[in-house]
């Protein structure tokens, strides 16, 4: 039952291909093909809630990015996993489909902020969870845990204070451990705590 | 001491607008309504156009609360994350936890035993109890009723204190592990919920008294941020608030999970969608839930409370592991490398108190996480405004924003 759609839309549309799931059916859309695909399942499959967009960062792969759709259909109770592959590396984009979904709107935007991939034919495409002038894309593989050094959002805080939005301290943190070295080294440790076997504990 | 005082009575004006006198006109302004406001019920910031009173433009922004869950999922095992998950919707993280490890067993491939299905339904149900007080009374606080929220906060302090005694905590849980949860129900546990539902349903009752027919209540709610059943579906608004406009949509009915589908209830459906629906639909949840609760509470299998046979998946209890090699192994192995799951793709959305939160968890193998997107039901469910504010007074906007029942937390991740 669940591959009977992915049948009857590689009939339709020659690109589509399945795409390997653990649960829901799965299909690959070539990034052209995907609006004219979005308005059929919308229509004529009645997929009409659009639960989830989002995008993976493939990091050293090409195609680098996919966009990624969940659909559910309110009538059947199932989901449909659809997977865009950006084409082009450095400047992804793919078709909005914020007119077929108002929702895919706010995804979208969360998508752009995140990854940087640009979706064409968006009213009004601009960050939404970090500020308007961040100069980074947070979720791509390449941007580390604890962030990079940035100015603040507000500029005349900055000038006054000359203040930045530094990275987040991660020594002591639960994350990360050095894989190499002493044991004592790699193991995180409070501030008073940091005598190690060539680093000892200072008499008193 | 005298003073001449010159009243400014509506009457006069209305009077002279009346003969023609003068022109009631309206100023166009701009307000910046947040993120620190006590109607955005946390840091959601609006800004509104506003001609006179009436709004003709909102914009929502959000992101003040961006923690970055996702990013920092991908730099953990998938046991590490369970405590991220109380922070998403901080109003019911028992929710969440369970819709968290269900997502990842989901992945795993596992199946976890009858009696942790179960409890999961009932640490669900009593957390959508608990939320749906706390967006009730404050709701009901934004209209002006102070008291429903004293009669809400004291019950839910009664349900905060079952938590502690069943995870150690009463806000972050953290209460479920992949394949199980972190211990079994404390003996005598049941007994206390039964014994709270015994007294809780009278103080629904009340609450409703208090509000249902209160007609100060009622012309703040009624007809008043009408969301028809297509933009319901079209914006992806999930929960009491889709149910609200008429879409009997309930993940736990539709696409049953962790055994709900051995449970009797009815899912509270609204017809108009305004903000009254919205209120009757969470009012008419509790009880349901209630009756949820009761029914597990009577059936609770015995058995396990997780997945013995998951042996690289479930860290084996306390006690076998300080007596025994192989489990002092296991144990040490997914804690240093997480639990080992195998590669592909995931998504499952769990029916959580303010709607449809979805893990979508692409794994390549290993104990981390590859990718991990939180599908938020806040962020959906505000994603809205923007359509069904233009128009409204701004007196209006605090009863739809408080009707809406939303939680920053999840909405910013």
């Amino acid at each position: 039952m669940s591959e009977e759609i992915i049948v009857r839309l590689q009939e339709r549309f020659a690109g589509v291909t399945p795409r390997e799931s653990l649960d829901w059916p799965a299909l690959n859309c070539p990034v052209e093909q995907w609006p004219v695909l979005a308005a059929a399942l919308k229509d004529e499959f009645a997929y009409t809630f659009l639960a989830d967009v989002t995008a993976v960062d493939w990091n050293e792969a090409s195609p680098r990015f996919t966009v990624v759709y969940h659909l559910f259909s309110v009538q059947k109770h199932v989901y449909l996993r659809v997977a865009v592959d950006c084409p082009d590396d450095g400047e992804p984009e793919v078709t909005s489909v914020s007119g077929l979904w108002p929702t895919a709107d706010w995804h979208e935007r969360e998508t752009y902020d995140m990854f940087g991939i640009r979706f064409r034919g968006h009213p009004d495409l601009k960050r939404i969870l970090m500020w308007e002038d961040y100069p980074y894309f947070p979720l791509r593989k390449e941007f580390p845990l604890a962030g990079w050094e940035t100015d603040l959002p507000d500029r005349e805080v900055a000038a006054a204070t000359g203040a930045k939005v530094i990275g987040a301290p991660m020594m002591g943190g639960p994350f990360v451990a050095p894989h190499e070295g002493p044991m004592s080294e790699r193991e995180p440790r409070g501030g008073d705590e940091t005598w190690t076997e060539k680093n000892p504990k200072p008499k008193e | 001491m005298a003073r001449e005082a010159t009243e400014v009575s509506y009457g006069d004006v209305v009077s002279r607008v009346g003969r023609g006198e003068e022109e009631l006109s309206t100023d166009r302004m701009t307000l910046s309504m947040g993120p620190s406001h006590p109607s955005t019920h946390g840091v959601l910031r609006l800004i509104l156009d506003l001609d006179g009173e009436r709004v003709t433009r909102c914009e929502p922004v959000v992101g003040y609360l961006h923690r970055g869950d996702e990013k920092i999922a991908e730099n953990m095992t998938y046991n590490q994350f369970v405590p991220y998950t109380d922070r998403l919707d901080y109003l019911a993280p028992l929710a969440n936890n369970a819709a968290y490890a269900i997502a990842v067993e989901k992945l795993a491939d596992l199946e976890v035993p009858p009696r942790c299905q179960a409890i999961r339904v009932l640490v669900s149900e009593m957390s959508r109890v608990s939320a749906h007080l706390m967006g009730l009374g404050a709701y009901a606080l934004d209209m002006g009723a102070m008291t429903v929220f004293l009669y809400t906060f004291t019950e839910r302090e009664k349900l905060y204190t079952l938590f502690e005694e069943l995870t150690g905590a009463r806000f972050t849980t953290s209460y479920t592990r992949i394949g199980g949860v972190a211990r079994d129900l404390p003996e005598g546990w049941l007994g206390k919920v039964e014994k709270f539902c015994d007294q809780f349903l009278p103080v629904v009752d009340e609450c409703s008294n208090l509000l249902t027919r209160n007609r100060i209540f009622v012309d703040r709610t009624e007809g008043i941020g009408v969301i028809s059943k297509e933009d319901a579906i079209g914006y992806g608004l999930t929960g009491p608030n889709l149910r609200a406009s008429g879409v009997a949509l309930d993940l736990r009915k539709d696409c049953p999970y962790s055994g709900y589908e051995n449970y009797e209830f009815d899912v509270p459906v609204g017809t108009k969608g305004d903000c009254y629906d919205r209120y009757l639909v969470r009012i008419e949840e509790i009880r349901q839930s209630v009756r949820i609760i009761r029914q597990v509470v009577k059936s609770m299998p015995d058995g396990s409370w997780y997945a013995e046979d998951a042996k690289k998946i479930f860290a084996p209890p306390k006690d076998k592991i300080m007596t025994s090699m192989e489990e002092l192994i296991q144990n040490f192995m997914i804690v240093t490398q997480g639990p080992q799951m195998p590669a592909g793709e995931v998504y499952f959305e769990a029916e959580n108190p303010k709607g449809a939160l979805g893990f979508y968890i692409v794994s390549r193998g290993g104990g981390v996480p590859y990718r991990l997107k939180i599908r938020s039901p806040s962020f959906c469910n505000l994603s809205i405004l923007p359509k069904v504010t233009p128009g409204c007074l701004i007196g209006d906007v605090v009863s739809l924003l408080g009707s809406l029942d939303f939680v920053m937390g999840e909405c910013d991740r």
